[in-house]
This record gives structure tokens, C-alpha cells and sequence, in this order.
């Protein structure tokens, strides 16, 4: 059960990495129309709703941690704004099936929003830049496209992986019993 | 259900906790540099060399996917660069018999500012911000191969940035189209100063807004060079930045503001060239003399 457990977490340190380092440097380079896709919100946002509150929020933690140490002003900001990603998506348990892609990506697609909004009310609004409809046309909503687009890819995998994980996770338990 | 509610319970305390620290630590990281100090290193070790690993495979994709957009533009573009040749080369030959003045008088004035000689050392671009608000990147070079923070970074012959936080094996450098950059700049012909800063809805045309120039007789007109001013305390003097697109006077009649054009291509950055003297040492070492 023990090594069970420390699969799961190598595994998810190893996805939020992954997407965190594709984020940086091959999606730069695959920019459309000036905006990149945000990998690290649909892993958040897909570990919550899949996994529940604390795996959500400590995978958000995680991310956004990385986030602040390379490319934040301080430590913490993005950290917190993950985490509390993670969190809220995690009290979507309940609600979530497999089968269904609609819940994940609105989920997802509410979640990318609402940071958009976060980080133009913090970093831009209090420094009085009022040009909000200009932000929202160009980077909100061309993130927010760009990132459903390839949440339609990358999503699929991560519960594929977690389907696996949870098969195995069964086998061994039932093996006690 | 009692064990639901428990494990409810220890989560909200856990979001509760941590949330805590985060706030914590941007209090902290607000004031001093010390609460970054581990995560560098922690960084260090994890995702900077897999940055710089992949980072390649990337600028391949990039490089790619710019194949075919610019297939059809390489023909036509060709033809114009041919006359282009030819009209700089008249230019050149032109600016080099200008040149030989420019150093004549230079030895007159024992003017030792041109940017020529500041050492250089070159660093490799191995990761860009992860989101789209602003505009920073690290480098593969850290405080082990000198860099330090306020280190002005070029690439080309044009002003890229500074160094605003090192790690022992990389750097993050806030580039000037980035929002919250400001620079110190001047006209190179006319020496009037101004205020060059970074904007958002800018960066996708690729331009950069100056404003506070003085509006007095000194006629500065399109593609004007603005360079790195004399009074900044952080960057080096006439580093170039880029040259004006657009100028005009403001309503109070005492300010002239415009557009920049910078001399970088800031899309695609691979290698830059971090000066490793910062300003502070060079007046420093200015005043023992």
C-alpha cells in the first residue's frame, strides 16, 4: 500500500514537471497569435476534479511554486493562485464522472478564466491600468481557446494515467483483504 | 460519514495552512531576498537542466513551424534585400569615411563610453515566462559564471534587458517590452532624455513607448536612435534601444511622448549578451581613480 502510495506521488511530481517544463520552453515557441496555453491550470484543475481537494491543491501549490521561483516577482503568488485553483476544482468530486468531458472542460475553461481575471486585477488593475476589455480580447480569451484546445488533447492522457493508477491501486488493496 | 467530514475538515485546514504560507512568503520575499534563497537552489537542482535539455527541442519546433510561414515570404523578401544591398553599400562606405571622424573626434573629447568596450558574456535563453502577461526569461548562465543582479543583457546590438534575480547556474532577466520595465533613454543626436517603458498592448506590434522628452527646438524625427542615458543607475550608458516610429507632443505642450522600434527581435531570442560590470561598479571604480 506503502509503495503504492509513493507510485502515485512520483508519478504526479513527474506530470506536473512534465507540464510545467513543456510550458516554458516548447510552448513558447508555439505561440498562437501571442499567447500560449496554460498546461499548468488543466493539470490543477484535472488533479482536483479527478482526485479531490487535497491532491488538487497540493499539485496547484506545486506548480505555482516553480512558477514564482523563475518568473514571479515573489514567492508565493502564483503558488497561492494555483492552490486555491486546485482546491475549489477539488469540491467537484462529487460531481465528476469518467465518461463525461463536458464537467473537466468547463471546468477547466471557468478555471483559466478566473485566473485571467485574478492576475489582471492584481498585477494590472491596482497598478491603474483600466484597459480591461483590451487584456480580456487580447490574452484572456485567446489563452482561454488555446488552452481548451489542448485540454481536448492533454486531458485524456492524464485520466488515462490515473485510470491506471487506480486499477493498480485496487489490485493491491484487494490483495489484503 | 464521520470520516468524510474528518478528512474535510483536515483539508480545509491544509488549504487554510498553506495559503497562510504563501502570504507569508510574499510578505517576506517583498522585503528581503532571503525567503528565495532555498528555492532557488531547489530550482537549481530539478528543472533548470531539464529546461536547458528541452529547451532545444523546442527551438526546433519553433524553428519548423517559422519554415512554413516564411517559405513564401523568403522569395520576395530576397528580391527586396538585393536592392537593399546595394543602396547600403553605398550608405557603408559613406558612414565608414563618417566613422573615422567620429573616432578622430572621440580621441579629441577621450570620450570611452562606447558600449564596444564593456565585457560581454554570452548565455544561452532556456526558458520563457510561463504565462502571457509578462515578458521575463531565464538564462543558462548564474551567479557561479558572475553574473549578478543589475547586469545589463543585450543581443545583437540592442538593449534586451536586466538581470533582476540569479541562481547559481541561471538568471532571470526582465526584458524592456516587459509591462513593469522602465528605462532612462535618450535621443543619441540631440542628448534629450526621457522615460522608455514596456507596455502590453504594445508587444504584439513589437514597440515600445517613450514619453518626458522635453519638448524644446531639438527636432527629433523618425528613426531618431534612442540609446541608455547617462543618468540611469542601473543601465549602462548608449546602449541602443531602438529607434523612434512615431512622435508627437503632448496636450500640455512641455512633453513629447511617442514609439520606439527596438533594435531586438524579441520573439526570437536565443543568445544574449549579459555586460558583466554592472553601472554601480563602473561608477564606483570611477570615483577611487
Amino acid at each position: 500500500m506503502k509503495a503504492m502510495k509513493f507510485k502515485r506521488f512520483l508519478i504526479t511530481a513527474a506530470i506536473v514537471a512534465a507540464a510545467y517544463l513543456l510550458q516554458c520552453t516548447v510552448f513558447s515557441n508555439l505561440e498562437l497569435a501571442g499567447v500560449k496555453p496554460n498546461l499548468l491550470i488543466i493539470v490543477t484543475a484535472s488533479f482536483g476534479f479527478m482526485r479531490g481537494p487535497r491532491e488538487g491543491m497540493l499539485v496547484g501549490f506545486a506548480a505555482g511554486l516553480m512558477t514564482d521561483i523563475q518568473f514571479g516577482d515573489m514567492i508565493g503568488f502564483y503558488a497561492l493562485i494555483y492552490l486555491l485553483a486546485g482546491f475549489v476544482n477539488g469540491l467537484f468530486e462529487r460531481l465528476y464522472f469518467d465518461e463525461d468531458i463536458k464537467l473537466p472542460l468547463f471546468l477547466i475553461a471557468v478555471s483559466e478564466f478566473i485566473y485571467g481575471i485574478i492576475i489582471y486585477l492584481l498585477m494590472f488593475l491596482l497598478r491603474s491600468d483600466f484597459n480591461f476589455l483590451y487584456y480580456l480580447n487580447r490574452i484572456i480569451i485567446p489563452e482561454l481557446i488555446y488552452t481548451i484546445v489542448i485540454t481536448l488533447g492533454l486531458y485524456p492522457l492524464i485520466l488515462f494515467i490515473n485510470h491506471r493508477l487506480e486499477a493498480e491501486e485496487k489490485r493491491s488493496a484487494s490483495k489484503f483483504v | 460519514m464521520k470520516k468524510k467530514n474528518q478528512a474535510s475538515a483536515t483539508n480545509r485546514y491544509l488549504v487554510i495552512g498553506l495559503s497562510l504560507f504563501c502570504i507569508l512568503m510574499m510578505v517576506l520575499s517583498s522585503f528581503s531576498d532571503v525567503a528565495g534563497g532555498p528555492f532557488k537552489v531547489l530550482a537549481n537542482v530539478t528543472v533548470i537542466p531539464l529546461q536547458q535539455g528541452i529547451n532545444q527541442v523546442g527551438g526546433w519546433l519553433g524553428d519548423m513551424s517559422d519554415n512554413f510561414e516564411t517559405l513564401k515570404q523568403v522569395r520576395s523578401e530576397n528580391e527586396k534585400l538585393q536592392e537593399q544591398v546595394d543602396s547600403l553599400i553605398t550608405e557603408n562606405n559613406y558612414l565608414q569615411s563618417e566613422r573615422y571622424e567620429l573616432e578622430r573626434l572621440q580621441e579629441l573629447y577621450q570620450l570611452d563610453s562606447n558600449y564596444a568596450e564593456y565585457e560581454k558574456t554570452a548565455a544561452h535563453v532556456i526558458g520563457k515566462d510561463s504565462g502571457n502577461w509578462f515578458s521575463t526569461f531565464t538564462i543558462d548562465k548564474g551567479s557561479m559564471d558572475g553574473i549578478e543582479v543589475d547586469m545589463n543583457v543585450m543581443a545583437g546590438s540592442g538593449l534586451v534587458g536586466i538581470v533582476v534575480e540569479t541562481g547559481p547556474t541561471w538568471a532571470k532577466v526582465r526584458s524592456i517590452i516587459d509591462d513593469s520595465s522602465n528605462v532612462s533613454g535618450m535621443v543619441l543626436s540631440t542628448s534629450d532624455r526621457c522615460i522608455v517603458s514596456g507596455d502590453l498592448s504594445l508587444m504584439s506590434d513589437g514597440q515600445i513607448r517613450f514619453e518626458q522628452m522635453e519638448n524644446n527646438e531639438n527636432q527629433v524625427s523618425v528613426g531618431d536612435q534612442i540609446v541608455t542615458s547617462y543618468i540611469s543607475d542601473k543601465y549602462l550608458q548608449g546602449i541602443l534601444i531602438g529607434y523612434v516610429s512615431e512622435v508627437t507632443v503632448d496636450s500640455n505642450n512641455l512633453t513629447r511622448s511617442g514609439y520606439i522600434t527596438p533594435a531586438v527581435d524579441f520573439k526570437n531570442i536565443q543568445e544574449v549578451l549579459v555586460i558583466t560590470a554592472t553601472k554601480a561598479e563602473m561608477t564606483g571604480e570611477n570615483q577611487e581613480e
